[in-house]
């Protein structure tokens, strides 16, 4: 029982975290005490930290390496825009309207997820990293010569070939291929943003502490360990694969409808590696240190705005500092000591010297 | 005809991917990392090629001896400031610490060339060749990028096989302590190695852009994926696999381009390395190796 | 120790189990690795309640046999019957679902995981409850968490090993992740348990202690357990049934007696000058 109390605490301590990240933002932004810019990137942060979220259970939990989270993310933004502008006439509210879009967007991701994930989750290693690299930029190039459009006769959908207007019958473009969609009506709101990074966490933290989180993390420990226990291997890769992918097609959904415009390049090969760098930074398997990377580094380049044109060369260096620092095997177990060391001063009674093992 | 043009095309746009996915694939052989900097050194060779012949009045030869020489230092100095200090820390960690080099240069080159798109002189200034009474016209810049690169790699595959630190170099991608162990310098290997692959990827720059005009400090990156997927696509960690892998990569885009779709170009060659990989899930060249139980 | 009798089919069970079908029953086993024949011929039946030795010298293929049995790697030629179902065609999960459990020689636990949890992912096929259950924390995921929970300190407490449920795997000593190895075997709940050098890297009185609690698990579970020793002290207190294996093809069968007195196996361990 000991060990659920701990995992117990340590979701509160989570939960928590997120929730008072929110108090604080809407008591600063009611106040006005929150620069312009800053309340504009509260949603995009909220989508970030979901992102992150969904992408540990792939890279972290499950233990494969994909640079293709921004796919998914991007079939969850299209799929999103194009139910919620095609409900535009037929569903009043907003806020129904933005829920059934995500839904729809993760739903669309999921299914993509399963196409992708079942020749992928063959291959190990490297092998499988490139080929998710390789399905991000099918579905970037997929979405980029696609165009989607709504009229009285319902959706039209085509690839390659522009629709114009004299083929619309009282109807409006949604996608026009490489120009991606506009006039998207903005739905998504920051309270919307912090309950998907609460529908997130509960369904990856319930996930991951439970018997299939705990399958999924057999087989990244030891494969042939798995298997020889009756784990099915491929049934719990594409399990952790299509919950993330399914995660991230929801927050894209939010993300998109964040803007009035957006183009599928938005969600290229430099989108999956942002997300990559803040599950690695946070911590690889650590669910709240990926929130909290996500968050301090999506803001950070902005915090950095003073220093103008070298803010990106800072956070280059930035990073690649934090990497040598938490990763140089020297300073590694330097910082290990340091840390027992503090741990032993405020630790009075210590209980068994393996019950102290690291949260998560 | 013009299909001709396009294979000639093809195969002088996929020698230049083979030259930057021998960067990749050595480096990967060797120090069991993915470079994704790689990229980013193509383009502060195209740069430092442009900037000699624009703005220090040199012609193209010094020029690209400019470019050489400058990518060469880059490679040994960012292995070691940054790779060196995480040998024996994971493999991901590397790759972030890569990433975040690749940030560094395409910023360091976004402030001092800005954001405004340069347009790349060629190095080769030779009248297009006309063949068959004008039917077949191949432009100078694709014959020397496919002659300069089979120098290349033949130079390259007698290094590796026929001198010392060629053979030192096999050894350390084969068993790195056992290595050590018969007295081969493994840093100073892995610097040779960095060192190899950016000066060639400083060549690949110059032959690409002297094909492809539009210099910006992203440059890099699409070449750079398409020769990290070329790498794979031939057998990552295989020097002939790379060769093969790019030319067939830079063979399919052109083809593809020109006979299925302009704008699915791109989707269509990484499909195509979707199915070679699940056919030999350890690329065209990739030795499979067994996991001992 | 009951002694060995002859089946009708060829190969011998103790006598308490020759009424029933033999749990395992090899026929003719073999693999080939490119060219070298790994394993060759490879006939051996085990009893339902047996303890059985598989010895050789390095390098006879032994662990190569366990690798055989549980589809590691698959036989070229031959039968593996499991309760007198053949086994072709079976995956590694599919023989482990249908009774075959194992260990390993280099030990392959979940590391990073608590030792409960390493018993648990044993135990997966034993609980049932899908991931929406999980996800949404339905009553059979509370259900199906108590039950896991308490199977494991269950389990765990063959080997005394209840207090260490929260520790880390990897941070246990040696001889208590070759246990815990054990004990995650057991979990997936067998009909015949295959260990690999179980007492490699213990001592004298830790391996004293691993053959009384072989027998309780045989005792306790009644179930069959094929072991790879080197052990020699270990081998013949315990085992029932030996089989000696050098060069991939059997070279004695037989009770400890026997083989301890066989000129081909001391000839095979030392060489023909130690045999004379």
């Amino acid at each position: 029982m000991k060990k659920l109390t701990k995992n117990a605490r340590s979701n509160a301590v989570t939960y928590a975290i997120v929730i008072a990240f929110y108090v604080v933002m809407q008591v600063l932004s009611g106040s006005g005490h929150l620069s312009n810019s800053l309340t504009g990137q509260l949603i995009p942060i909220c989508v970030y930290i979901c992102l992150a979220i969904s992408l540990n259970l792939t890279v972290g939990i499950l233990g494969e390496l994909s640079l293709g989270h921004a796919g998914f993310m991007s079939v969850g933004a299209f799929t999103g825009i194009v139910v919620a502008m095609s409900l535009q006439s037929s569903v009043a509210s907003g806020p129904v309207r933005l829920v059934l879009a995500m839904l729809a967007g993760g739903l669309l991701a999921t299914v993509v997820g399963v196409i992708v994930g079942v020749p992928v989750l063959r291959l190990r290693g490297d092998y499988l990293a490139i080929v998710t690299l390789a399905f991000g930029e099918i579905i970037k190039n997929i979405i980029n010569n696609l165009y989607v459009a709504f009229d009285a006769s319902g959706l039209h959908v085509r690839m390659l070939r522009p629709i114009t207007a004299s083929e619309l019958t009282d109807g409006f473009l949604i996608i026009n291929g490489p120009q991606g969609a506009s006039g998207v009506t903005k739905l998504s709101t920051f309270t919307a943003g912090f309950l998907l990074i609460l529908f997130t966490l509960f369904v990856v933290l319930n996930l991951v502490q439970s018997r299939s989180g705990r399958a999924i993390m057999a087989l990244r420990d030891n494969r042939i360990a798995a298997e020889s226990v009756g784990i099915n291997i491929t049934k719990y890769k594409l399990m952790a694969f299509v919950v993330s992918a399914a995660l991230a097609g929801m927050a894209g959904a939010l993300y998109a409808m964040n803007f009035t415009t957006i183009a599928a390049k938005k969600f290229d090969f430099n989108t999956s590696i942002l997300v990559l760098v803040f599950v690695v930074l946070g911590g690889m398997g650590n669910i709240r240190g990926s929130i909290i990377a996500a968050a301090v580094l999506y803001v950070l380049p902005e915090l950095l705005r003073a220093m103008n044109d070298y803010r990106m060369l800072i956070y280059a260096v930035v990073l690649i500092v934090v990497m040598l620092a938490t990763n140089n095997p020297v300073l590694k177990a330097f910082l290990a000591r340091v840390r027992d060391g503090f741990t032993g001063l405020f630790r009075r009674k210590s209980p068994t010297p393996e019950g102290g093992d690291g949260d998560e | 005809m013009s299909f001709l043009t396009n294979l000639i095309n093809g195969v002088s746009l996929g020698s230049v991917y083979a030259i930057i996915a021998l960067g990749y694939t050595m480096v990967y052989g060797i120090a069991k990392m993915l470079n994704f900097a790689h990229g980013d050194v193509i383009m502060v060779g195209a740069y430092m090629c442009f900037c000699a012949m624009n703005y220090w009045g040199m012609s193209p030869l010094p020029g690209i001896l400019v470019a050489v020489v400058v990518c060469t230092a880059l490679g040994i100095i960012i292995e070691k400031l940054a790779y060196k200090p995480l040998r024996g820390a994971t493999s991901l960690a590397v790759l972030i610490t890569a990433i975040g080099v690749s940030y560094f240069l395409q910023n360091a080159a976004l402030l001092i060339f800005t954001a405004n798109q340069k347009s790349f002189t060629s190095v080769v200034n030779l009248p297009s060749l006309t063949l068959f009474g004008g039917q077949l016209t191949i432009r100078a810049i694709a014959i020397v990028t496919v002659i300069v690169s089979a120098v290349i790699m033949v130079a390259l595959t007698l290094f590796v096989n026929r001198t010392k630190v060629g053979k030192a170099m096999r050894a350390v991608s084969e068993d790195k302590e056992a290595a050590q162990l018969m007295g081969i310098n493994v840093n100073a290997t892995i610097s040779v190695t960095f060192a190899i692959g950016s000066g060639l990827a400083a060549i690949a720059g110059v032959l690409y852009l002297s094909a492809y005009p539009n210099l910006v400090p992203t440059t890099g990156s699409m070449p750079g994926i398409k020769a990290f997927t070329a790498a794979v696509f031939g057998g990552i960690g295989s020097i002939p696999g790379a060769m093969l892998g790019g030319i067939l990569l830079g063979v399919i885009e052109i083809l593809g381009k020109a006979y299925i779709s302009t704008e699915m170009a791109d989707a269509i060659v990484f499909a195509v390395l979707i199915i070679i990989l699940l056919i030999k899930p350890t690329g065209l060249l990739g030795r499979a190796v067994r996991e001992k139980v | 120790m009951s002694k060995l009798v002859p089946l009708p089919s060829p190969g011998m069970v103790p006598e308490r189990d020759v009424d029933k079908t033999p749990v395992l029953e090899t026929r003719r086993l073999g693999i080939t690795f490119g060219g070298l024949k790994a394993v060759e011929d490879f006939n051996l039946t085990i009893g339902r309640t047996e303890i059985a030795g598989l010895i050789g010298p390095n390098g006879a293929g032994k662990t190569t046999v366990f690798n055989l049995l549980t589809k590691v790697y698959q036989p070229t030629h031959g039968t593996i019957l499991l309760d007198g179902r053949d086994t072709a065609g079976m995956n590694t999960v599919q023989v482990n679902k249908a009774g075959i459990a194992r260990t390993f020689q280099n030990i392959r636990l979940f590391s990073a995981l608590s030792v409960e949890d390493n018993v648990k992912i044993g135990l997966h096929n034993e609980i049932k409850c899908s991931m929406w259950e999980d996800i949404f924390r339905l009553p059979r995921h509370w259900k199906s968490e108590k039950v896991a929970h308490e199977r494991a300190l269950e389990l765990l407490s063959i080997f005394h090993m209840e207090d260490m449920a929260a520790a880390q795997a990897g941070s246990l000593p040696y001889g208590a992740q070759r246990r815990l190895e054990i004990v995650r075997a057991l979990a997936t709940n067998p009909s015949i348990l295959l260990l690999d050098e179980p007492a490699a890297g213990m001592n004298p009185s830790e391996t004293a202690e691993l053959m009384e609690n072989i027998r309780k698990i045989r005792d306790t579970f009644q179930i069959a357990i094929l072991l790879i020793e080197h052990d020699m002290n270990l081998v013949m207190g315990i085992c029932e049934g030996i089989c000696v294996l050098n060069y991939g093809r059997v070279i004695a069968k037989g009770e400890p007696e026997q083989i301890k007195n066989d000129p081909t196996v001391i000839e095979a361990y030392l060489g023909k000058r130690g045999a004379k």
